[in-house]
């Protein structure tokens, strides 16, 4: 018999490459933006390039939050999320055009009334209509992922056939709100104003979301949820109904990224949602399922590469992302930031 | 014999018997019985479609895997036999090639997709292969010196397969026996042989595996069998069919484009037939396919009627209008995978 090794506890210092680890996400965003400097020859198109990138990446965050959360707090993979972004820009898109006193007029404060009211519109019809979907088409297929892939695809079709129905078959093209066209110039570069606009509103959210997901009880549960429904569900928490806000909220969202995607875009069509899904799917994979943060961070690498590979080599652009997905997979097959452990 | 032929899985049920050997008869002698242009047109596309759909039942009944790649591997087999016969020009060698190719290109990327997505989750893959096959589609499209674009790329094909071609100059029961009658035997045996090779799979081992990876993966994984390979095999093997497929399809139409081979749209046609067939039965893709692709041709016809017919109603003409087909077929599909998860051969199997 061989004895016990003697119990000699070490405290070591961790590496610097294990305390930057942690970090590693956020630094490979700024790494792109570095590389993208780099590689781009004049500086003010590099600006004029990240804004948009952030823009962009701002609008796919608030699309594909909702849809990071419903799946971690509930195991349910929602392929229908896209059905939300079409109705959202449909919806803000006819009540920017109905508010035509407002939207074009040249004060700044009126135009925001108009983008205001039209969001507001958009989120609340696209929260009805999530609460609809949930108990229509996701509720009878809780656990089953093969079924809720399908019967979720199924309900976009439905939901893209009838928005044709309703608002004919013909994209609408829309002007952005007087005060929100064009652009102004910092630093040599052109930057939209309107691309700022976005990048404020998604901060806002991002800050906000996480706020609330930090900060107060209900976000605490929903952390919790996602992390362990069971052990959550065993100290009393009805964690169905906690399920049913988050889907609205989610469904509230992607309606909000579907509004500014259709203003970004300046042209709706029945197939926005689904458009705008690839780019959500990448971001929701690369960020790992279920976690916000993380979905905010691949959210932006997305559209900064997407933005500076554009511009440097415009076919290559749709495989970027691809690209992305795949090294950030081989690094970190979960996603960046994984958080659903227990399923 | 028989049950040599079709590996031991026998319908095993009267009525579903009756329409296999009804199906089976129609198509055999289809030139014969139902001449004419575009009846004989419908049976190939049945043909071809019996085998795309079985080989995604093998992935998706059979695996449990969602893939929404199914098209891309289609069109690749397309796209390998038109670029084929453009650069080498008509004759067999190209087809074999460009099929050959096709496939294998297919199970090439099927088996990169496969292992990136499926080691971690499956449902990685479902999300996965919907982003590949967008910007696949994007790309040929946008790739026009290539494949085409938009409008997609007609070829020739060899002349002992068009109807210029008299092989024997006689007229059985009314029809000339020309080139155009062997490529529908063409198209014809290979589907027939392709479906009953897919048979033959998933009554294998492999199969069988396969299925209780479907039913239980950590108890497959428990028993010693690596689920992911098991996997990634499985996506490789109906990728490859698919290709195969494709390429019988470019050969028929004489033609390859992004909305023939590409579209979502076709993708959805797939699910729903898969869906309504019966998924996990190879028999449920020779159902699907007949009835989707009979009802596409001529149900869009009563569907344009129904509309003419309430004209005056409010709103219910731009419901019943043909080109909101797809807002009808998308219902079905929910209603059927809520209320018959196993579609039209599971019914009837139950039944007896």
């Amino acid at each position: 018999m061989s004895v016990a090794p003697d119990h000699s506890p070490t405290m070591a210092r961790l590496t610097l490459s294990e305390r930057l680890s942690v970090y590693a996400p956020v630094l490979l965003i700024i790494a792109i933006i570095i590389l993208g400097f780099l590689a781009i020859p004049s500086n003010s198109s590099w600006l004029t390039l990240t804004v948009s990138g952030l823009a962009m990446g701002m609008m796919i965050f608030i699309i594909a939050s909702g849809m990071t959360l419903v799946f971690g707090l509930m195991d349910v993979i929602n392929f229908g999320h896209g059905a939300f972004v079409s109705v959202g820009a449909f919806v803000g898109v006819s009540l920017i055009l109905a508010l035509q006193h407002l939207s074009g007029s040249p004060s700044l404060a009126m135009n925001l009334v108009a983008l205001f009211i039209a969001i507001i519109g958009a989120m609340g019809a696209t929260a009805v209509m999530g609460w609809a979907f949930e108990k229509v088409i996701v509720k009878p297929v809780y656990g089953h992922h093969l079924k809720q892939i399908l019967v979720t695809m199924g309900g976009l079709i439905v939901v893209e056939q009838l928005i044709i129905v309703f608002w004919g078959p013909e994209e609408i093209y829309l002007m952005r709100p007087a005060a929100l066209q064009g652009s102004i110039t910092f630093l040599g570069a052109a930057l939209e104003k309107y691309r700022l606009v976005a990048v404020a509103i998604g901060l806002i959210v991002f800050l906000g979301m996480r706020y609330v997901l930090r900060r107060t009880k209900i976000g605490l549960i929903v952390r919790a949820g996602v992390e362990n429904g069971e052990m959550v569900e065993a100290l009393g928490y009805r964690l169905r109904i906690v399920f049913i806000g988050v889907f609205l909220a989610g469904s509230a969202l992607a309606g909000l990224g579907g509004v500014l995607w259709g203003l970004y875009q300046e042209v709706v069509t029945a197939h926005i949602g689904n458009d705008t899904m690839i780019l959500v799917f990448i971001v929701v994979i690369i960020g790992g399922l279920g976690s916000v943060e993380g979905c905010f961070i691949g959210a932006l690498m997305v559209g900064l590469l997407q933005n500076y590979v554009a511009f440097l080599e415009p076919k290559v652009a749709l495989i970027s992302n691809i690209g992305l997905m795949v090294a950030i997979l081989m690094w970190r097959p979960m996603g960046m930031i994984p958080v659903v452990k227990a399923k | 014999m028989l049950n040599t032929i079709l590996s031991g899985d026998l319908p095993r049920s009267k009525v579903l018997a009756a329409m296999l050997v009804a199906i089976l008869v129609c198509l055999a002698l289809a030139p014969f019985i139902f001449p004419g242009v575009r009846s004989v047109d419908t049976a190939a596309r049945i043909c071809i479609f019996i085998v795309l759909v079985a080989s995604y039942d093998l992935l998706l009944g059979y695996g449990g895997i969602v893939s929404f790649a199914h098209t891309m591997f289609f069109g690749m087999g397309a796209y390998g036999v038109a670029l084929s016969s453009k650069h080498m020009g008509a004759g067999f060698d190209a087809l074999a090639i460009g099929a050959a190719s096709g496939a294998l290109l297919a199970a090439l990327l099927a088996l990169v997709i496969g292992l990136f997505s499926l080691r971690v989750r499956a449902i990685f893959f479902a999300m996965i292969t919907l982003a590949v096959a967008s910007a696949v589609a994007v790309l040929v499209s946008q790739l026009s010196g290539i494949t085409g674009g938009e409008d997609g790329l007609s070829f020739k094909i060899p002349r002992a397969l068009g109807p210029a071609f008299k092989f024997a100059d006689i007229e059985l029961f009314g029809v000339k026996m020309n080139g155009k009658l062997l490529k529908y035997y063409l198209v014809f045996f290979s589907c027939l042989i392709l479906f009953l090779l897919m048979l033959r799979i998933v009554h294998s081992p492999f199969g069988r595996v396969l299925l209780a990876i479907r039913e239980n993966d950590f108890r497959a994984e428990a028993i010693g069998y690596r689920v992911v390979h098991y996997r990634v095999a499985a996506t490789c093997l109906s990728a490859a069919i698919a290709a195969l497929a494709g390429a019988l399809y470019a050969i028929w139409l004489r033609y390859v484009g992004p909305d023939t081979t590409l579209s979502m749209e076709l993708m959805i046609d797939i699910l729903l037939m898969v869906v309504i067939g019966g998924m996990g039965t190879m028999y449920g893709a020779v159902i699907g396919a007949t009835i989707f692709v009979l009802a596409q041709n001529y149900l869009q016809n009563l569907l344009n009627v129904a509309g003419q017919a309430v004209a005056d109603v409010p709103l219910l003409p731009q419901l019943l209008n043909a080109d909101r087909w797809l807002l009808w077929l998308g219902v079905l599909f929910i209603l059927s995978i809520y209320f018959f998860p196993t579609g039209i051969v599971g019914r009837l199997r139950k039944g007896n």
